[in-house]
């Protein structure tokens, strides 16, 4: 990419936190992004949403919570978070079970600003 | 025998399958395979019918680290990791779902 073209990133989310590494790598790759001053938005979908679900505790796992992680990212400016209503419903879940700002959206809205899109990356 | 499923039921069809082909005993949800277990999740109507013929038990430390512990569903008992042990040794067999 040329010096000073700000493209636009999506990073779309689609599985459960701990079960697979995806979640993780994700924000990895999100974090080193954020470092190039792009236009970064995140997609919750699917299993995805779980990612966002307020109150991880980790302890009996024994793996480190990297929730914290989530709320950092508006440090960075990024601050475009979506999250897909139906998978919300399909989970018993609501906005307010998230644990930092979101906009729900239906699935056919993400995948209208998925269009919109310089490059998307999938987790 | 002990059935133990470890994957979404929303992402995967382990539990689908699971339930289908359990012919009693007990299932022992762990990893994301919790979710199955809590409140108003779409597969949350299977389990609680599963339930007339299987006991239905959920790893505690899963459900606390995907904050989740505080909507665990009517019916499902909660073990912890001696628990897990516990079932397994108390079952003659068992089937890991995975």
């Amino acid at each position: 990419m040329s010096e000073g073209q700000i493209k636009k990133f999506m990073y779309v989310n689609r599985k459960a936190p701990h079960g697979t590494i995806y979640a993780l790598e994700s924000l990895e790759v999100v974090l080193i992004a954020a470092a190039f001053d792009q236009d970064v938005s995140l997609a919750f979908l699917d299993d995805g949403v779980y990612q966002l679900k307020k109150g991880w505790n980790t302890k009996g796992i024994e793996v480190k919570s990297f929730q914290p992680t989530y709320r950092a990212l508006d440090d960075y400016d990024i601050n475009k978070l979506y999250v897909e209503k139906e998978a919300l419903e399909a989970r018993g879940l609501t906005e307010d079970d998230m644990c930092v700002p979101v906009e729900v959206l239906s699935r056919t809205e993400i995948g209208k600003l998925m269009e919109t899109q310089d490059i998307v990356l999938s987790f | 025998m002990l059935h133990i499923v470890n994957k979404s039921p929303l992402d995967r069809n382990s539990l689908d399958t699971c339930l289908a082909t359990a012919q009693g005993g007990s299932l022992l949800l762990i990893e994301d395979g919790v979710y199955a277990a809590t409140n108003d999740n779409a597969a949350a109507g299977k389990l609680k019918q599963a339930m007339g013929q299987l006991k239905v038990y959920a790893l505690k430390p899963d459900l606390e680290a995907r904050g989740m512990a505080d909507r665990v569903l009517d019916g499902v008992n909660l073990v912890d990791y001696g628990g897990f042990v516990d079932l397994v040794t108390e079952h003659a067999t068992c089937q890991s779902w995975l």
